[in-house]
């Protein structure tokens, strides 16, 4: 590929893999301190964590030391093998969905026909492993935090779903390189200095689909299934040392997948709009690094809303989701069929 | 083909007894949930078993005790300046206001005049862990509805209140200042120019407090509604303070009913509200603790000159008697009755604590409810564990 | 309903969080670096400390020459943590051809501070002057027993009593003195 040296497709996807692997890791941890430990703590007019490491940044390291070392328990009636399969389905359906989020002309671990199809597909996995770790736990609340996170994932799934059908309806195909493309090279009247950002014609489909991540992600306001002052913890709350780790993981990955997805969708992804002239070869550098910038400034809004309010009441939020997010999202999709057509 | 053994067979059952057990506990048709004693929203180790059909509870019963330190026992080995010191960890939010109705029986059973000046300081800091106590809640409120960041705020603006009380007092959180005759000592200088300054700051967080989670549509949607008490209930109960006032209750002991405190001499307004809900509850906290602010500008203002202590004999022995006073705390109603036979120590001190019988309304109220909103009318109830189980 | 257009409360509330962010991390607007060490309301313990009010009451200090041994503060401790014990001795007489006068001379005075509950009885009913409060708070022990502080380490505290503040216009309290 970029040393000019074949190799054989097998090689390819190893390293493809290995790269995304990192890519998400290190964009999870960059996430995870910037927001979780210090924007967070400059909202609420605290410092966050300052020892470990030059103004904190080594926290998260100490915090999966911490983890790697605790003990393996488990409640005493709790089913064991699936108690510990269930971090491991979400964690596997949260990098899943990182195969096809393309980070440059060239840069996808596999470039699906169906991309965005395959995405959300793959995101609505982790509820049977939030289910899954629910039953397994043997304890009331975990249940009650897995039968709300099931109600509320299923909910959210069709406003996520149809909030994407907008853009797929204007960039004419469901692979993810392409919607990219159509964002870079499109013009809106005419006018191609910014290319054609989908967020500027598709508003409403952006905010559906943001209001629909965050409840993916079971953050404020749609954390009930974890509600930290009810149930504590809701599902995870049985789990502790490496399991936990991994639901950790799992919910910051999803966030910068989803953001990902979202700036993908929405924000043009790793391209630059095309009028800008900008070659080839740069944007093999410059494509991840703008990815990563987009998902990081959403990640970032997503808590900012998540640290400011408080948090709906289960039968609310499915009232948002069914009443308020679903029929907007229809009427978002028969307006932009319409407009396509008419323009 | 291997037989299969006894052994196995034991496992079978065993196997299938673990699930039945699992699936009578989890069957979600009258379960039964343990809320506390361990829990984050019951602000202190209160239990209360809820019976719940799927999430709506169909029963409920607070259990206290866990917090139980025999205060009313312990009263009985201790003189008059040593219970004035444990008193203040009833209601250790607002520890000075726990001293005011005991040491005021104290000086009605000896018949002593506190000199004015010790009146009015003793109202400053009276008002002073209303606010600091009801800071806590408008903070606390947030964080059992899942807003996380207010409660950061309360505390920061609760800071500078307890700096104020620290430098006069010398403790931030058990003042220990109140005495039968006066207070300790008096007020340190420049104390009441940065007292003009730290009820700005108070002010600004009410107003921060209602931009971020008053006004927030969510929060609204929250509190609008749930866990109404009707005005008759509310007495029946023996509902107390900001609670009762939320339900239109206009009782207010502090200008009802004013002992020893020199709210007769100022302007001030009690705030009720007719709904009596949870948002009730809160809002008229909210405006408390802006009319406190209020009240302690006035205060500082026309502090009279002269001694804060009255002449009282070294040793105190209370002539024998008894005394009920009670005043208006943050919590609700407090009151002491005090039966003194002449001793060193009291013979019998009665504490009425407010949160008590504010708890008491609970298995009325919790019926058909959902199991978050036992949580956001627990946050709006108010009450300290401390206070319940003294 | 008001007519004009309210902008909608959670909007407002994004905005509370955001202009607190704002603050900490620009305490001096936006045109200067970030310095959100100085921001924030955080006192990073131990590397700053925050100077506590001279009257906040930290350590218990004895001025030995002062004590009679009279056990008042032992006696009216809450939690009885004050341990006295004293023998008689006879003094010089103050003056020509007095009798001696009998003092008390103290052997041990320990303050259990595992006990304490700095409530400052003890301080308020000394009749000599000889206890005072100190704001010191750092004397925290990896063992249990070393809390027992002793009536040297008492004596010590008494460099760390500040003097006694004036008081506000209108008493009429007399500020009193410390003993050095």
């Amino acid at each position: 590929m970029i040393l000019g040296v074949e190799l054989a497709y097998w090689q390819q996807t190893i390293i493809r893999v290995l790269a995304g692997l990192v890519a998400v890791l290190l964009l999870t941890g960059g996430v995870v301190y910037l927001y979780l430990f210090k924007f967070v703590s400059f909202m609420q007019s605290r410092l966050g964590p300052m020892e470990a490491g030059p103004y904190g940044s080594l926290q998260l390291l100490a915090e999966v030391g911490k983890w790697l070392q605790k003990e393996d328990i488990h409640t005493k009636d709790s089913d064991r093998f699936i108690f510990g399969l269930a971090p491991a389905i979400v964690l596997t359906s949260t990098f899943l969905m990182f195969v096809v989020i393309p980070a440059g002309p060239n840069a996808v671990i596999a470039d699906l026909g169906t991309g965005i199809y395959y995405v959300l597909a793959m995101s609505s996995l982790s509820v049977i492993g939030i289910l899954m770790a629910g039953w397994a736990s043997a304890n009331k609340y975990a249940f009650m935090g897995a039968l709300r996170a099931g109600g509320q994932l299923i909910a959210y799934e069709l406003p996520l779903v149809l909030a994407v059908i907008g853009v797929v309806i204007q960039a004419g195909s469901l692979n993810l390189q392409d919607i990219v493309g159509a964002q870079s090279t499109g013009s809106i009247f005419g006018f191609d200095g910014i290319g054609n950002p989908y967020i500027l014609t598709q508003l409403i489909g952006f905010l559906v689909f943001m209001i629909a991540v965050q409840a993916e992600l079971t953050q404020t306001p749609f954390d009930m299934p974890i509600a930290e002052s009810e149930l504590v913890a809701g599902y995870q709350v049985e789990y502790t040392g490496i399991r936990f780790l991994v639901y950790f993981i799992s919910e910051f990955a999803t966030a910068v997948g989803f953001a990902a997805v979202a700036s993908t969708l929405f924000l043009g992804g790793w391209a630059l709009p095309a009028s800008w002239g900008l070659s080839d070869g740069a944007m093999h550098v410059i494509g991840p690094i703008m990815i990563a910038t987009k998902a990081v400034f959403l990640v970032g809004v997503v808590f900012w809303v998540r640290f400011s309010f408080p948090r709906f009441r289960e039968d609310q939020l499915q009232r948002l989701a069914w009443k308020v997010l679903i029929p907007l999202a229809l009427a978002n999709i028969a307006l932009t069929a319409v407009l396509k057509v008419v323009f | 083909m291997t037989a299969i053994t006894d052994r196995q067979k034991l496992q079978y059952i065993a196997a299938k007894a673990a699930d039945a057990r699992v699936n009578v506990e989890l069957e979600t048709e009258g379960m039964t949930l343990n809320i506390g004693p361990q829990h984050p929203a019951t602000h202190g180790t209160l239990r209360i078993v809820a019976r719940l059909d799927g999430e709506q509870v169909v029963a409920a019963e607070p259990m206290a005790g866990y917090m139980h330190r025999g205060y009313e026992k312990l009263t009985e080995v201790r003189t008059y300046a040593q219970v004035t010191t444990l008193v203040n960890r009833i209601d250790w939010l607002g520890s000075f206001a726990n001293e005011v109705p005991f040491i005021l029986a104290a000086e009605q059973l000896m018949g002593v005049e506190p000199p004015p000046r010790a009146t009015w300081i003793r109202t400053i800091f009276f008002e002073m862990s209303r606010i600091a106590n009801l800071i806590l809640f408008l903070g606390d409120m947030g964080v059992q509805l899942g807003a996380i960041t207010p409660v950061f705020f309360a505390f920061r603006d609760r800071e500078f209140v307890l700096d104020q009380i620290e430098r006069v007092t010398g403790g931030r959180f058990h003042p220990n200042f109140d005495r039968i005759g006066g207070l300790k000592d008096d007020l340190p200088k420049g104390w009441i120019e940065d007292n003009k300054r730290t009820m700005d700051k108070v002010r600004s967080f009410c107003d921060e407090i209602e931009d971020l989670l008053l006004g927030s549509e969510i929060f609204q949607e929250r509190t609008r509604g749930i866990g109404v008490i009707p005005a008759d209930v509310a007495m029946q109960y023996g509902l107390s303070g900001a609670n009762a006032r939320a339900s239109g209750i206009d009782w207010d002991l502090r200008r009802d009913n004013c002992i020893g405190l020199a709210y007769p001499d100022l302007d001030w307004k009690v705030w009720t509200h007719p709904d009596g809900d949870s948002f009730a509850r809160f809002w008229v906290r909210l405006q408390e603790v802006r009319e406190a602010t209020t009240i302690i500008d006035q205060l500082c203002d026309g502090i009279p000159s002269g001694p804060v202590m009255a002449k009282v004999p070294r040793i105190i022995k209370v002539p024998e008697g008894e005394a009920w006073v009670s005043t208006e705390n943050p919590l609700g109603e407090m009151g002491y009755y005090v039966i003194s036979k002449g001793d060193l120590t009291p013979f019998r001190v009665k504490i009425r604590s407010a949160s008590f019988n504010n708890v008491s309304i609970t298995p009325w109220l919790l019926r058909g409810v959902y199991v978050p909103d036992i949580i956001t009318i627990l946050a709006s109830l108010y009450f300290i564990l401390g206070d319940i189980d003294r | 309903m008001p007519s004009k257009p309210k902008v909608p409360g959670v909007l407002k509330g994004l905005g509370v969080t955001l202009r607190t962010a704002k603050e900490t991390m620009f305490p001096d607007g936006m045109l200067r670096p970030p310095s959100p060490s100085r921001g924030a309301a955080t006192v990073q313990y131990p590397h700053e400390k925050e100077a506590p009010a001279p009257r906040a009451r930290g350590v218990i200090a004895l001025k030995i020459e002062n004590c009679t041994a009279c056990m008042l503060c032992a006696r009216e401790c809450p939690d009885w943590c004050i341990y006295i014990e004293a023998h008689k001795t006879l003094a010089p007489p103050r003056r020509e051809g007095g009798k001696p006068r009998s003092v008390n001379d103290l052997d041990r005075f320990d303050i259990d501070y595992s006990l304490c509950m700095y409530c400052g009885i003890c301080v308020e009913v000394c009749p000599f002057d000889a206890l005072f409060w100190s704001p010191e708070y750092e004397y925290s022990e990896v063992r249990i027993q070393d809390l027992l502080h002793e009536k040297e380490r008492l004596d010590q505290w008494m460099d760390t009593v500040p003097d006694f503040e004036a008081y506000e216009a209108g008493s009429e309290a007399k500020v009193k003195k410390v003993p050095r």
